[in-house]
């Protein structure tokens, strides 16, 4: 055991903080403060600017290669940089349904012709990209999709509908599950794709999340015709049929510690504190202690895990613990705030903005009921 | 930066484990319940002093292992894993690095009013006054307490004086304490792997409606709750052991957020465990009780939650 850092790790953790102070005061008086959510229509093209800001100097995608405009970070670098990305209050990533699930995908199943064609607009945020995975009667039961798409010559035609698409009114591209076989059932069948949103025959229509954002969207397909190089390297992520298995390593993203790196929630917890201690109350003092703890046992675990997954081994289900552990964290700490506000906690602002997006923690990503059967299955070894 | 335990860390815990699995089976933990006083069976403890365990933070010099507590920790974790009755945290966690040998087996009232095995051990290490002192057993009177978990074999200790003192430090004793917490966090953290493991095994086997309880929702939900605290509690106790071995300017604060949440998540694993058990768990048959009753017992003794997290709110206010 060593949980200590290499000087060149510290040296790592200088630069990051000071590029990160230099420029979100840029970004800051640019802006108005900047505080305009990324999830509205205004607030996305100022969010947009600031990841331009950030591909410019590389330090979008950290731990990506060079080539694909990353700086080939170790992925310790990569938690140092998420640590002081949230600790200098850096806004949320509104390009992170890209670079934190579909490139991992990218990079297992796909062609290096995709590769080189994706990654770097990605990175750069030129394309944005969202997830169509979800359907009106294909959520936690994510294998019952049945929007479909059939070969026809030189590409696909494209039939059915997705929806909760977060972003999917600002984004640019989808990438999302369709049944390729329309006599297939449940997990087989089904292809990965890769396509522009602009593609004729596609509409979407946002549509106001809990919060009243137009953070969500519903997609139709309408025997839209996806040409077989409407992306570079093709529109199929993996092999034809074998989409179930590129979810599955995206979900494992998502679910694990690449979309909610600890550095958020030991931020949140320790201006709770702060708050708490302002307002004298003991109950909520100890309350806002019992909280920081299980954020900062979250900052404890993920270092953990990063040693096992440097040791060689693949992120496994454990997975679902991490996703239950921080979207139940995030509603525990929101939950407080919203103590510490009393009957000011119902007016329109941060606070309030976000206990109302952490409610969402339990439910996307795989509900945390499905979480459960994932961990109690394939961690305990429960029976099925 | 490497968050796991080393090549030696983990050969040392695993030998401790498969001596613990031999000789500190339920059978020895029940024999312990039935004991007259201060006949404590000591074959399992000569074991673990014959493999160095209670010397670990005694320098090599003094005939020590010359380690530190994240050699320590783990072990702690095999020892409540099994429920050892022996006072190891009392013993190896806080006596010896205190006195700077390893002198036979030590009670201590520092954890509590109550002090496990006193009637046992060689010698009580107690608090007087600001002061910390080693008593032989004889210049003490106990009062022997009827308490839940029968293999804590606890007494009041009470005594005019206690003879030379071994130190009058408040960073000493402070430190004491701070390990004292650690060892009993780490215990829970075993005590609940105990009863999680017990429970998947009964799960598993136990049919109704013709089919496995543990295929059913309800009772893997439980189960994913134990699994769950404890996998979060667990590196909390890790790093509260590497903060008391580099003495970190965090140690207390992370002492007390590794015992808080290793007590929290011990309970918690104890009544999911009581529950998917059923009528079975509610019995002195079945070896549940022994796991059960000790965490409630550790869960409060060295501090408990509140204690501690207002310890943690205090550091995070500073």
């Amino acid at each position: 055991m060593d949980l200590t850092w290499s000087v060149a790790e510290a040296a790592f953790r200088a630069e990051a903080r000071g590029w990160l102070e230099t420029n979100l005061a840029a970004w800051r008086a640019e802006h108005g403060g900047g505080t305009t959510s990324g999830d509205t229509r205004e607030g996305f093209a100022e969010h947009l600017e600031w990841e331009r800001r950030l591909f410019a100097d590389g330090w979008a995608v950290v731990s990506w290669p060079e080539e694909h405009g990353g700086r080939g970070a170790s992925l310790w670098e990569w938690l140092i940089f998420e640590e002081e990305y949230y600790r200098a209050g850096a806004p949320p990533r509104v390009t992170q349904n890209g670079i934190f699930l579909l490139a991992p995908s990218i990079f297992e199943f796909g062609t290096p012709a995709q590769q080189a064609g994706i990654l770097r607009r990605m990175a750069g945020a030129e394309d944005l990209w969202c997830q169509g995975w979800s359907e009106p009667n294909a959520g936690s039961d994510l294998a019952s999709v049945t929007s479909k798409a059939r070969r026809v010559d030189g590409g696909w035609v494209l039939d059915g509908q997705k929806t909760w698409t977060t972003r999917g009114a600002f984004c640019t591209h989808l990438f999302g599950l369709f049944r390729t076989d329309p006599d297939s059932a449940r997990h087989k069948g089904l292809t990965y794709f890769l396509l522009p949103l602009d593609t004729p025959g596609v509409t979407v229509r946002g549509f106001g999340r809990l919060d009243g954002d137009e953070g969500f969207a519903e997609v139709f397909f309408d025997d839209a015709f996806l040409a077989d190089d409407a992306v570079p390297g093709g529109v199929v992520l993996g092999q034809p049929e074998g989409g179930w298995a590129v979810a599955m390593a995206t979900a494992g993203s998502e679910r694990g510690l690449t979309l909610r790196s600890p550095g958020r929630f030991v931020v949140t917890a320790e201006r709770l504190v702060a708050l708490a201690n302002e307002h004298g109350d003991p109950t909520l003092r100890r309350r806002a202690a019992t909280a920081w703890m299980h954020a900062d046992a979250y900052q404890q675990q993920t270092p953990a895990t990063v040693t096992t997954l440097t040791s060689g081994a693949k992120p496994g289900a454990e997975a679902s613990l991490t996703k239950l552990w921080w979207s139940e964290l995030d509603v525990e700490l929101h939950h407080l705030a919203l103590d510490l506000l009393g009957p000011e906690a119902e007016l329109e602002g941060p606070w309030s903005k976000a206990w109302q997006f952490s409610l969402s923690g339990p439910i996307y990503a795989g509900t945390n009921e499905i979480q459960r059967n994932i961990a109690a299955e394939r961690v305990l070894g429960l029976p099925r | 930066m490497r968050f796991s335990l080393s090549d030696d860390q983990v050969a040392f815990r695993d030998a401790v484990r498969e001596l613990l699995a031999k000789e500190a089976t339920p059978a020895v933990v029940r024999a312990a319940w039935d004991a007259p006083e201060g006949a404590l069976d000591r074959g399992v403890w000569d074991s673990l002093d014959a493999m160095g365990v209670l010397g670990v933070l005694v320098p090599e010099a003094d005939g020590g292992l010359g380690l530190d507590e994240t050699f320590l920790v783990p072990i702690l974790e095999e020892a409540g894993r099994v429920a050892l009755p022996h006072p190891i945290v009392e013993t190896a966690m806080v006596a010896a690095p205190l006195i700077g040998a390893t002198t036979g087996m030590i009670a201590s009232d520092l954890g509590g009013p109550l002090v496990p095995c006193a009637a046992d051990a060689d010698q009580l290490l107690l608090r007087w006054g600001h002061t910390l002192a080693l008593a032989d057993r004889d210049a003490v009177e106990l009062t022997a307490a009827a308490t839940v978990d029968g293999a804590r074999r606890a007494a009041y200790v009470t005594h005019d004086s206690t003879g030379e003192p071994l130190t009058d430090d408040p960073a000493v004793i402070a430190l004491a304490l701070d390990r004292g917490a650690l060892g009993s966090a780490a215990m829970l953290v075993g005590l609940g792997q105990a009863m999680l493991d017990l429970t998947v095994g009964y799960v598993t086997e136990r049919q109704q409606f013709g089919a496995p309880i543990g295929s059913f929702q309800a009772v893997k939900h439980h189960l994913a709750d134990a699994a769950l605290a404890l996998e979060f509690a667990r590196p909390a106790v890790w790093r509260a052991a590497w903060s008391v071995a580099h003495d970190e300017r965090t140690r207390g604060r992370d002492v007390s957020m590794a015992k808080a949440m290793a007590s929290d998540a011990a309970e918690l694993v104890g009544r999911k465990a009581l529950q998917c058990h059923g009528a079975i768990g509610y019995t002195v048959e079945a070896d549940l009780h022994l796991y059960l009753k000790r965490t409630w017992a550790l869960a409060r003794a060295w501090g408990d939650t509140a204690h501690h997290t207002d310890r943690v709110a205090d550091a995070l206010g500073d």
